[in-house]
């Protein structure tokens, strides 16, 4: 079974396949179709659907359905996304499973509402107070606008943390044939930890607070360790990668530009390949390196290197050429662009 | 000093070690407040079915003591957290406790908001005219006067507001049930208060909607007084401004029920267009690059889609994407459809292989982009002044005229299409694309024959007049 849908609404599609109960919003432009989706579809399946007064009641709203056991969602971008991050590191801090899309558009302030991938380092480090870290994953399609937020759901509720689905307006937007998923992902239990107003969990608290310095630590370290185990997650795309010179690396929409890239220098006799993280967090290091270990590197994104200072820190090879090429604003790159950069760095240009 | 209360732990493990004291201060309200609402709770035979949020301040640690399921969360979001709540579990009974910084200052428009909402949960708010874990700094409810380590020239009432009377702003709203304030300063007063905290939890057990008891309270610590002293400040300083009473009970009235919403299935939600998952590649099918534009209103959007779903219905890689940003500015409206036998790598355009123009602006924007061998079609009835690059192929066609001589005026798109099919630029069979057209007017079928005609009327005219 196929549809043709857009990008935003198979984001709400992949949220009932996940079995999410709740989706807590407030509107923000280029998000919102995610919330109008939600807005019609779940309140026939039984889900709650509420618009909240701004992002930091959306947030706390998903801690309080997240404390019961439920499963809830909300997407926002840009202004929107940083009033959640006191709620992120509340839900990281309390360890509990919720999924946050950020349809990102450019910043900083206000911004426009074009594309932009300007969130990464919030995204990605972790974007809240605290000694934390979101699991983020950056689809580049269509179905994985569905498929992603499935998996957003699943690792959210396997490893109690938060998880951001990472996009950007032209994911968002843009039309694509969706598969639709197979069945419901798996419901799991949350009695020893949830309170859910019944006798089983009548015991249990949910609180992100140690008053104890060594306790606090603890949770920490504990914390430290349910990062270092998510490793195992990592997901990643290489796309001719190796037999290649030059590797372009890139996430979510610049990924697609870059493809196409790809293909173009590979019929004009360049050896060009594409290495794509799909999870920024936890980052695909091993798959990075196999890639694109002792090849020059040219760094496709939406934003001021954002990306590269991860694809530096994570890069074993530190003689590498490490190129960018990026744009802002709201402004996508175009493929010439990016052929321009490549072209230049595979005929040893400066 | 609380000892062995109904509804509080026998032991307070949470707090460390097996004691049984509580951490407030001596003529503190808060351990008899958190008292009565334990007693209330076992009382009403509510204590498995209750989960209360803590606030941020000197009750964070409620959880210490009342034995039910708790929650704690950011400062101020206490009754942000109870409406997420109250939406997970709508059946169980729902406590939120806040303070005056919390519910007044940083949290209020979500307490306001729940309360407008009339979200379902006992709300306490305990005014005790200071913020006291922070270190007794000014609260919206500070009296006029009133030194605070932030004050300590007195409230001044022209830079920081009159004290916020919250009992009498929430009484505006619609959605409340019931709305009391009352005071912990002495044993007249506190049996009122026990009332209020029990009848709050009633109209939980019964599923009624929102109620709020504010409740004065004295803070020794930060009053620096004495219990006495602290007791007195409320009685006869905080009463003046913070009147004690009940302000509104609509327990008795009828419980209003949500608005009830069709049931589906989820087959139904997701309301599937084609029967096929695979999309298998097709590399002998030459990739097309499509860039439609027009102004908004001109149906350049839906032709796009027409010939996306036609393709995609056939099990073709295909991609749409609409004008977006900064692109709409001056109401033109295009949107960029790759079709393709591969992954499609781009779905934005920088070189169209096919330009359908509508307007003068879509013609000075995108037509120097295009590259030799490529194909411009345009709406004849607008000039074309803007260079045309070298190679490419540049058809003329009067579409809105075609439209409106087959009695559909608006059907100019519809007349684009058919142009596109006779020119051949769709490497589909005309009778998918028909059956495309047919689809986008399910919702208006009526429209079909009209399109139809037009669809033929301008396939005649390319023949005879384009190819």
């Amino acid at each position: 079974m196929r549809k043709f849908i857009k990008g935003n609404e198979a984001v709400t599609i992949g949220a009932i396949y996940a079995g999410c109960d709740a989706y807590f919003g407030y509107p923000i432009t280029p998000a919102s179709e995610i919330a109008h989706a939600a807005a019609m579809h779940f309140p026939p399946l039984g889900k709650e659907f509420l618009q909240a007064e701004c992002e930091t009641a959306a947030i706390n709203m998903m801690y309080g359905a997240a404390a019961a056991g439920k499963l809830s969602m909300s997407a926002s971008s840009g202004p929107g996304m940083s009033l959640m991050q006191e709620g992120m590191s509340y839900l990281a801090g309390a360890q509990l499973p919720a999924v946050v899309v950020d349809i990102m558009r450019t910043g900083p302030g206000l911004g426009n509402i074009g594309p932009e991938q300007g969130d990464y380092n919030q995204a990605v480090k972790g974007g809240g107070h605290g000694n934390y870290r979101t699991i983020v994953l950056a689809p580049n399609s269509v179905q994985e606008m569905c498929d992603l937020t499935i998996k957003c759901f699943e690792l959210s509720m396997k490893y109690r943390n938060p998880a951001l689905l990472l996009a950007d307006a032209v994911l968002g937007q843009m039309m694509e044939s969706l598969t639709i998923p197979d069945g419901m992902l798996e419901k799991q239990d949350f009695s020893s930890w949830s309170v859910r107003g019944d006798a089983v969990t009548r015991k249990n608290l949910v609180c992100s607070i140690y008053l104890e310095p060594d306790l606090q630590e603890r949770h920490n370290w504990m914390l430290q360790e349910k990062y270092e185990s998510m490793r195992c997650e990592t997901m990643a795309e290489n796309y001719l990668c190796d037999d290649a010179d030059l590797v372009l690396t890139a996430y979510g929409s610049c990924s697609r530009i870059c493809r196409s890239a790809v293909d173009m220098l590979r019929d004009e006799g360049f050896k060009v390949g594409l290495f794509r993280p799909i999870s920024l967090y936890p980052f695909p290091e091993e798959e990075m390196n196999s890639a694109m270990g002792g090849k020059d590197v040219l760094v496709v994104e939406l934003s001021n290197g954002q990306y590269r200072d991860d694809v530096r820190l994570h890069l074993r090879d530190c003689d590498a050429v490490i190129g960018l090429a990026n744009r802002m604003g709201g402004n996508l790159i175009s493929v010439e662009e990016v052929l321009s950069k490549a072209r230049d760095m595979l005929e040893g240009s400066p | 000093m609380i000892i062995r209360s109904k509804g509080f732990y026998d032991e307070f493990e949470r707090k460390g070690g097996r004691r049984r004291t509580t951490h407030y201060c001596a003529g503190c309200g808060h351990g008899i407040i958190q008292k009565l609402i334990a007693e209330a709770m076992v009382d009403l035979g509510i204590q498995d079915d209750t989960v209360f949020v803590s606030p941020v301040g000197c009750a964070a640690f409620c959880y210490y003591y009342l034995d039910c399921g708790h929650v704690a969360g950011p400062h101020g979001r206490a009754a942000a957290v109870a409406s997420g709540l109250v939406r997970a579990i709508p059946d169980k009974v729902v406590i939120a406790y806040q303070g005056d910084g919390d519910l007044g200052a940083i949290g209020f428009n979500n307490a306001f908001q729940a309360a407008n909402r009339g979200d379902g949960f006992a709300h306490f708010f305990v005014n005790n005219a200071l913020y006291a874990m922070t270190g007794g700094q000014l609260a919206p409810t500070t009296l006029p006067g009133q030194k605070t380590t932030t004050s300590p020239y007195g409230r001044d009432v022209v830079n920081t507001g009159e004290p916020l009377k919250v009992c009498e702003v929430f009484n505006q709203l619609d959605r409340p049930v019931y709305i009391e304030r009352v005071s912990v300063a002495d044993s007249k007063r506190i049996k009122q208060a026990r009332k209020a905290i029990r009848k709050a939890l009633e109209i939980q057990k019964e599923g009624k909607g929102y109620a709020f008891v504010e409740i004065l309270s004295p803070c020794p610590t930060n009053m620096r007084a004495d219990s006495v002293g602290a007791a007195e400040f409320v009685t006869k300083e905080m009463e003046g401004y913070f009147p004690l009473g009940v302000f509104r009970d609509r327990s008795d009235a009828e419980t209003a029920c949500c608005m009830e919403v069709a049931p589906k299935t989820v087959e139904e939600i997701v309301d599937a267009d084609y029967a096929g998952d695979v999309i298998a590649d097709m590399p002998e099918l030459r990739e097309r690059r499509y860039k439609f534009s027009g102004f908004g209103g001109q149906g350049i959007l839906s032709l796009g889609l027409v010939i996306a779903d036609a393709a995609s219905e056939m099990g073709r890689h295909v991609s749409w994407f609409p004008s977006y940003g900064p692109e709409q500015r001056g109401g033109s409206a295009s949107c960029s459809v790759v079709v393709s036998g591969r992954e499609i790598g781009s779905p934005t355009i920088d070189h169209p292989d096919v330009l359908v123009a509508m307007n003068q602006p879509s013609l000075e924007r995108f037509l120097p982009t295009l590259r030799q061998g490529a194909v411009l079609i345009y709406e004849s009835s607008v000039p074309l002044n803007v260079e045309v690059p070298e190679g490419v192929n540049v058809h003329p066609f009067p579409a809105a005229r075609i439209a409106s001589e087959n009695g559909v005026a608006k059907a100019a798109n519809t007349a684009l299409l058919g142009c596109m099919v006779e020119l051949g630029l769709l490497d589909m069979p005309e009778a998918e694309i028909a059956e495309a057209l047919r689809r986008s007017f399910s919702a208006k079928p009526k429209l079909i024959d009209s399109n139809m005609a037009v669809f033929e009327a301008a396939k005649e005219y390319a023949r005879k007049e384009l190819s």
